[in-house]
């Protein structure tokens, strides 16, 4: 363990993420509940991706982490992205 | 410690190669639910509003706070404070065992309303219908499956920092279990606005 630093996050940023992720939870039902448009649609799944962009960054520490998990994790969600993309594409062109 | 071979790094790098197949698998599923939601847009937007929007709405916060008071741990127990350790590991497994408790109460109101798998109300409703109750009862169930195990990898962590095994300078296990924590509320991110606020 000698040679290897580990960051201390603070408990005030755990904190602070956390109120950003409650407030975003709210405003995708308050969005969402107003008018259901496809604008709402999107919007929705916009914040679950920052949302999670949080929680990956921040709570699973991968902002302070090596960089190859950060290089897998966006290997992995490019990977899934392009397969819902290809998959759409299947079903909107058919 | 100096005699014990040990790799956190590996040992990190094992939990995020499981967490992987866990997006994979879900992944699938949600590809599964846009196909379908893409087929039948009119039942899964009528069959959506079925679903309680404030419980779903408290088990995002609870979750997400969970997830919080477990990554405050790794923080605590770097900072050898070992009863505050516990005291978060203890909150975040409350917290699960209440979502859980909600998740009972909001399935037992839809099995009153004989929505469940196999109902006869159910398949009287029509194949979108169908559709969106199963994939709601197979990937809410599912992630409620993960979140049992995550309470009981949570407890062993609770133990294992009790008995000393987990330490201020060896604290990967508990950072690993706090991972798979995470990713548990991660699919809660999208399974919440897909199924109660966007079909």
């Amino acid at each position: 363990m000698a040679e290897e630093k580990h960051h201390i996050t603070s408990y005030k940023t755990y904190l602070l993420v956390l109120v950003a992720l409650i407030i975003f939870t709210l405003l995708s039902v308050t969005i969402t509940q107003i008018e259901l448009s496809r604008w709402a649609t999107v919007a929705a799944l916009l914040i679950a991706g920052i949302k999670s962009t949080f929680v990956l960054l921040v709570f699973m520490h991968l902002k302070f982490d090596l960089r190859i998990f950060r290089v897998m994790v966006g290997l992995i969600i490019s990977l899934l992205v392009v397969v819902i993309f290809i998959t759409m594409l299947d079903f909107l062109f058919r | 410690m100096s005699n014990v071979h040990r790799d956190d790094i590996g040992s990190k790098l094992g939990m995020w190669l499981f967490i992987f197949t866990e997006i994979l698998l879900f992944g699938g599923l949600f590809i599964t639910y846009a196909v379908y939601r893409y087929l039948h847009p009119e039942a899964f937007h009528l069959a959506s509003q079925e679903l309680d929007v404030p419980i779903g709405t408290i088990n995002t916060i609870i979750l997400l706070i969970s997830s919080a008071t477990i990554a405050m741990s790794i923080t605590a127990i770097q900072q050898k404070k070992k009863k505050l350790t516990l005291w978060l590991i203890a909150s975040t497994i409350v917290l699960a065992a209440i979502f859980l408790i909600n998740k009972y109460f909001e399935w037992g109101a839809k099995f009153e309303h004989g929505i469940f798998p196999g109902s006869e109300y159910l398949d009287s409703l029509g194949y979108g219908d169908v559709l969106f109750f199963g994939l709601y009862f197979f990937m809410t169930g599912l992630h409620a499956f993960h979140i049992i195990i995550g309470m009981a990898v949570l407890g062993f962590m609770f133990y294992y920092v009790k008995i000393d095994r987990l330490t201020f300078d060896n604290f990967q296990l508990l950072e690993n279990g706090g991972l798979y924590w995470h990713l548990v509320d991660l699919i809660w991110i999208f399974l919440f606005p897909l199924f109660y606020l966007i079909a």
